[in-house]
């Protein structure tokens, strides 16, 4: 039999209505299940990767590989968002039952974390590596060194350790997908090297490693070298011992926001 | 009652008061010869035949670097992609369930309008938008979300009446610019990632009343209704959510028909769905079906042929024909014969690694690995295509059209999905190449063979539409804020300003107090620029 489509939508509304029923007091609290991940996943893959990515990597809505969501702060504010949506853009998934929505949020959150590793190295020792390795020259951890590259407050949220040692040892290969390094070189002849912070099609803006700002019309410049693949950082593979590896990886991994 | 002659003079006096009044109105005739007023612009692309061309000169290759913006006028809503339609001086300009009078010379509202939108409605797989009213007569017609063509008085705002077009809690919308065409409106929907059975729609201008309804699935006992295998044909598709064309001398109607249901899975619905991904040519009388041409048959990467069709005659081996052309969002540029349906020339306009080619008859011939499948396949171009909605422009002048270009791949998932109503039905997705990964152009195609003529590289995929006009110009802008000028001639960029906001709309010209204006959304803003 095939359900008028009123009839049906009906029945999910009723289905997924939040009216609490009349009963008598509540049996003892059970621990509440566990999401579903996997069921999760599947609804994300229905649901949601056609805007967020099959894998959540992005699309036409925002990438979901990340600790922190701008807009979910905790695990019940992201299940709230996916309940109601953000007007316009972002529909209300109001068909999914509680503990789907639960499940898609537990999937979700597990894009953007990486899980805590038992790892070799002592955390104070790699803090005093840090210090000594200059990263603070180009890095700010905990609201301490220079903003020239990435933040790395909460980067033990975002990268594993195998990931956090490959970018110690061969920064190019991994490179975050919105950093860019770039040459522009004017019409006057004079090169700037630097973080593009911003570009359209007439214009980029750039941050040299004094942390100045520069800003061109594309017009004015004759040439401009997108150095994908490039980076200001420099390789470790050859100046920390194995030890020290181990010690600086643990207190990057021990990374994990600012409380 | 013999007629006195103070009758007659009462009589004749009334007469001339009415014609005085209907001039003043915008009945078809005007719209039909939209050349003859260049100052205004009275349809979604000015003219019926589709150009989004300008015979205004005021503002042209030596004087455009001038350009300054003379008002901003803030709207309620985000990334709002409104074409507006202006008349003697008056913008009228839509948003989701909202409409406005806005006057020319100072940017300020003369009359609003609003629908609330229900708290049950949601917009699947796009975002709250309106692309723009039409007018005919004494009306204004907007298109509202939660399925209602309004018809609104253009003097007041005040709503004159209102027909349901759809049911939006079955997974129907309407988004688009309705299309005035002699006696009628015609709208179309939205509901591609619905499970929908698309239809285009025309009602009597007048009252409001049901004229006639072109059902884009064919059902039981209609041709085409073999393309489909059991009862697929009832969520198969087939939305209608961008504006058509319209020829008054063969009283065609042509409107570009979306992706069918659900999206990426085409295991669920074997056979070529027609008329999903397709151009239809229907008698505007009656509704019927004149002739059809399906670009991508049995699609499953959401390349929705809901495009703005051109209309125009040109030479083809020496014979002129009367031709219909579109840039289509699977990479082909395609011309046809607008009486026959007729294939004449194709060829890819951008990269696409989906089709070997198209054969004599226009059909692709699908390449190797042209699929979505479980691990996912890198095809181009993405699912949003090589362009999507926003309009392309026909310049007489250049002879070229003129298309706002995507260059993006994207590796494409195909996943089961049960139908459950008004939820997505997509069947699978994709993952967008990285943004340095693709890129953008305007590109101007000679008209009736598609040969590139230039190019203008923008940094990324652009999603706002193209205008061409008699001075040598054509405007577009980008997702990083720019609106621009380029030469038609050669692609050369002569002005830019940065509005702060992503363009997701279609440029417009016209004239306040004489002076030539040109007019673009960008985000929640409408931007006028003159001399």
């Amino acid at each position: 039999m095939r359900v008028f489509p009123g009839t049906a939508l009906f029945l999910i509304l009723s289905a997924g209505s939040r009216a609490t029923p009349q009963q008598s007091p509540p049996a003892p609290a059970s621990p509440p299940a566990a999401p579903d991940v996997a069921a999760g996943k599947r609804n994300f893959e229905g649901h949601c990767a056609l805007c967020h990515g099959i894998d959540g990597g992005g699309g036409r809505g925002p990438s979901l590989r990340r600790a922190k969501l701008a807009r979910a702060a905790d695990d019940e504010a992201l299940k709230s968002l996916i309940e109601n949506g953000i007007a316009p853009e972002m529909p209300p998934a109001w068909f999914l039952a509680p503990e789907e929505i639960a499940g898609v949020a537990a999937y979700v959150r597990t894009l953007g974390k990486v899980p805590p590793e038992v790892l070799p190295g002592d955390p104070a020792r790699g803090k005093a590596v840090y210090a000594r390795s200059g990263c603070s020259v180009c890095h700010i951890l905990a609201g301490e060194g220079s903003g020239y590259g990435p933040e790395l407050t909460e980067v033990g949220a975002r990268r594993g350790s195998s990931r956090l040692r490959e970018t110690l040892q061969n920064p190019g290969k991994t490179i975050p997908e919105d950093f860019l390094f770039v040459e522009a070189t004017t019409n006057s002849g004079q090169t700037i090297r630097g973080v593009r912070l911003n570009e359209d099609t007439f214009s980029i803006q750039l941050k040299d490693q004094q942390g100045r700002f520069h800003s061109f019309r594309k017009s004015e410049l004759r040439d401009l070298k997108k150095l994908r693949g490039e980076t200001p950082m420099p390789s470790y593979g050859s100046t920390l011992s194995a030890a020290e590896f181990d010690d600086l990886i643990h207190f990057l991994a021990s990374q994990r926001g600012n409380p | 009652m013999k007629p006195t002659k103070q009758r007659l003079t009462i009589l004749l006096a009334l007469s001339l008061l009415f014609c005085t009044a209907s001039f003043a109105q915008v009945p078809f005739e005007r719209i039909a010869n939209a050349d003859q007023e260049p100052g205004n612009w009275l349809t979604y692309s000015r003219d019926l035949q589709g150009h989004r061309f300008s015979p205004l000169t005021e503002i042209n290759t030596q004087n455009v670097s001038q350009l300054k913006v003379k008002w901003a006028f803030q709207g309620p809503d985000s990334n709002n992609e409104v074409s507006p339609i202006v008349i003697n001086g008056i913008l009228y300009v839509t948003g989701p369930n909202v409409a406005a009078a806005v006057d020319g010379r100072s940017g300020r509202v003369l009359w609003s309008w609003r629908r609330a939108i229900p708290s049950d409605y949601h917009s699947i797989g796009f975002g709250h938008t309106n692309r723009g009213p039409a007018v005919l007569d004494d009306k204004l017609f907007v298109a509202t979300l939660d399925g209602y063509l309004v018809a609104l008085d253009l003097k007041s705002g005040a709503q004159r009446w209102s027909s349901k077009v759809l049911d939006y809690k079955t997974g129907y919308s309407m988004t688009m610019a309705p299309l005035a065409i002699d006696g009628k409106v015609v709208v179309g929907v939205s509901g591609g990632e619905a499970g929908i059975r698309g239809f285009i729609d025309a009602y009597d201008a007048k009252t409001g009343a049901p004229a006639w309804r072109f059902w884009t699935i064919p059902g039981p006992g209609e041709p085409g209704q073999e393309t489909w295998s059991g009862e697929t044909w009832k969520t198969g598709g087939g939305a209608t959510w961008v504006t058509g064309a319209y020829d008054p001398e063969l009283k065609l109607l042509y409107w570009g028909v979306g992706n069918p249901g659900p999206d990426w899975n085409g295991d669920m619905r074997p056979g070529d769905n027609l008329y999903t991904c397709s151009f239809v040519a229907l008698d505007a009388n009656t509704g019927k079906l004149r002739w059809y041409f399906q670009f991508s048959p049995h699609d499953t990467h959401d390349w929705d042929a809901t495009h703005v069709p051109m209309l125009f005659d040109a030479p083809v081996g020496g014979v002129k024909r009367k031709l219909i052309a579109v840039a289509n969002r699977n990479a082909f540029y395609y011309v046809l014969d607008r009486a026959t349906g007729e294939f004449i020339a194709g060829k890819p306009y951008a990269k696409q690694t989906w089709a070997k080619g198209l054969d004599a008859k226009g059909r692709p011939i699908p390449a190797a690995d042209n699929e979505p499948s479980k691990e996912g396949n890198l095809i181009w171009p993405n699912l949003n295509g090589a362009t999507v909605w926003f309009s392309p422009s026909y310049d007489p002048q250049t002879g070229f059209v003129y298309v706002a270009t995507r260059e993006i791949g994207a590796r494409y998932f195909k996943r089961e999905t049960p139908y459950k109503v008004g939820t997505f039905f997509a069947g699978g997705g994709e993952d967008e190449l990285p943004p340095d990964d693709a890129s953008g152009a305007i590109k101007a195609l000679q008209a009736e063979s598609g040969e590139l003529r230039w190019e203008f590289q923008l940094l990324s995929p652009p999603w706002a539409g193209v205008l061409s006009t008699a001075g040598g110009l054509v405007f577009s802008g980008s997702n990083e804020g720019n609106f621009y000028a380029l030469d038609a001639h050669t692609g050369k960029p002569l002005w830019d300003f940065q509005t702060g906001g992503a363009i997701t709309a279609n440029p417009v010209s016209f004239t306040i107090d004489g002076h030539q204006c040109i007019a673009i959304a960008a985000d929640r803003v409408l931007y006028v620029f003159g001399l």
